[in-house]
């Protein structure tokens, strides 16, 4: 049975690269995005509903 | 927007991205925490699972490419509820748990037919069979690039957010159809030999890991979502507000 | 809804280039197979409703994106949406459908008789196979009114309906391929899958226009 330890290990193998692509995807995104979002409010851009006075 | 927004009674609770925000922010922790708990469990379990008489080592592909197959399905049918969401109720959050949800579940697909290609290896000699039930996750991997395809297609959220509510739905009420024809082609076709796991029943001491994994990866797949969805609501503040930002560009040499 | 069907109908036939493209394309695809598969006459008999029906799948879906974006661009989709508190819309839809398949995909059920015979196909399974495209080439074409609608805004949305379509379509082919089957070999049934063909075309003809409309209003507000 040792043989088809292989395809075992392969599965476990693609599964965990494929989760790990989707997370790391995710922990990217995030980062682009709130790099962004700095950025921009650094720049004294506000969103609408901030002027609103729907937060402090 | 607003206007609908109001109309949802105590929906809007959830209808508020702001709201939203913050309860991700307090729950995501927690649930990425019991997330890796829970599927170190599962791990450690399977690892420690007994080889099967019939299938030896192999079944330990079972533990992730039945979570993956059921992932693929339950993440089908929260699309569906969230198209509905935007139909319906034109609830402002559906859309983007529908687009947060759609690459997640291509992925679990993806990987539940690569595992179960990797278990139909050793188990029946070929890496694919056109089984009824291959065939029927095919196509819906089949149709979740289709969806992919079309939100990522088109600019304005709010048109995107309707078309693939729409396709959603129809894709969704389609697939007893395909599972029905598949099954029809399949008994026609006679397969040389499928090896039928559904009836056999699966003993206690691999029943166990394979809960706890599905769990783990239930709760995986739950939070990479709020994560995704998270992600598209800063997304599109960032655009909206480089919207703002272009404007008050525009208008600042007339000052 | 008359008015409409022959406006159709003949703005279909005036752009005359659009249905000879599309049967030409069926021709080329089946011109094509024996090339692939080789020149045995055998084969091609065994292999022949298959390949006239994903050859006349692939040319349906060839014209689906022109079923909403020409109206778009001369404006008379606004004009059809906005109409729609006289006529349902998704009467209107389905009578665009209608029409379509008139114009485009008929020509490829009447042509693929003289495409069977290039396949070697017995004149029983030649007579099926075109019975079968006669009723469920419609299914496809509203299927595909439903990737068309939603694709409607996209200026080149044409591989994206195939993409879209294409997953969908695979009950009218499973059961147009069997009806065929069944017709010439013994033991497999013909009436059955052709009746569940019909039932498929008889259920998109609800489904498809339906959810085509509300795409299509969609896109326009």
């Amino acid at each position: 049975m040792s043989s088809h330890a292989g395809f075992v290990i392969a599965a476990y193998g693609v599964s965990f690269i494929a989760l790990a692509g989707l997370i790391g995807w995710v922990f990217i995104d995030q980062r682009l995005q709130n790099r962004a979002l700095r950025q921009l409010e650094s720049r004294g851009v506000r969103r609408r509903s901030e002027g609103k006075g729907a937060q402090p | 927007m607003s206007e609908t927004v109001s109309k949802t009674g105590r929906w809007i609770d959830w209808a508020n991205p702001t709201r939203f925000m913050s309860f991700a922010g307090v729950i995501l922790p927690w649930l990425a925490g019991l997330t890796l708990i829970v599927l170190a469990g599962g791990l450690w379990m399977s690892m420690q699972a007994p080889d099967d008489y019939q299938q030896g080592a192999t079944v330990k592909i079972m533990f992730i490419h039945v979570p993956f197959a059921w992932l693929s399905m339950m993440c089908y049918t929260i699309m569906t509820i969230a198209a509905l969401g935007t139909l319906v109720w034109r609830h402002p959050l559906a859309d983007v748990s529908a687009k947060a949800a759609a690459p997640i579940g291509a992925v679990f697909t993806a990987l539940a037919l690569i595992t179960g290609s990797l278990w139909g290896k050793p188990m029946w000699g070929t890496w694919w069979v056109w089984d009824a039930r291959l065939t029927s996750v095919f196509v819906l991997f089949l149709m979740y690039l289709g969806i992919i395809a079309l939100t990522r297609a088109m600019d304005d959220p709010a048109k995107s957010a309707r078309a693939t509510a729409i396709l959603t739905l129809v894709g969704f009420i389609n697939i007893p159809i395909i599972k029905f024809s598949v099954d029809w082609w399949n008994t026609l076709h006679q397969p040389a030999s499928v090896f039928r796991m559904g009836g056999s029943t699966i003993d206690g001491s691999l029943l166990r890991p394979l809960l706890v994994m599905a769990i783990g990866f239930t709760l995986l797949f739950f939070t990479l979502h709020l994560m995704a969805m998270r992600n598209e609501i800063w997304r599109r503040r960032v655009v909206a507000m480089r919207r703002v930002a272009a404007r008050n560009a525009d208008r600042g040499p007339v000052q | 809804m008359g008015a409409l069907f022959v406006r159709e109908v003949r703005l279909g036939l005036r752009s005359g280039a659009g249905i000879l493209i599309g049967v030409l394309f069926f021709l080329a695809v089946i011109a094509v197979v024996p090339f692939g598969v080789g020149p045995d006459l055998k084969l091609l008999a065994r292999i022949g409703a298959a390949m006239l029906w994903i050859g006349a799948l692939l040319a349906t879906l060839l014209g689906l994106d022109r079923l909403f974006q020409a109206d778009r661009d001369d404006g008379s989709l606004d004009l059809l949406i906005m109409a729609s508190e006289r006529h349902l819309l998704t009467l209107t839809v389905l009578v665009k459908c209608l029409a379509h398949w008139t114009v485009s995909v008929l020509p490829l059920v009447v042509a693929s008789p003289l495409l069977g015979l290039f396949m070697n196909m017995e004149p029983a399974a030649i007579g099926a196979t075109t019975a079968t495209l006669l009723v469920g080439t419609p299914a496809i074409t509203l299927i595909g009114a439903v990737g068309a609608a939603v694709a409607v805004s996209l200026p080149r949305g044409g591989l994206l309906v195939s993409v879209i379509v294409l997953p969908l379509t695979v009950p009218v082919l499973i059961f147009g391929v069997s009806a065929s089957y069944g017709a010439v070999e013994d033991p497999a049934p013909f009436l059955a899958p052709f009746l569940i063909l019909a039932a498929i075309t008889l259920f998109f003809a609800v489904l498809g226009p339906l959810a085509a409309a509300a795409a299509l209003k969609s896109s326009a507000d």
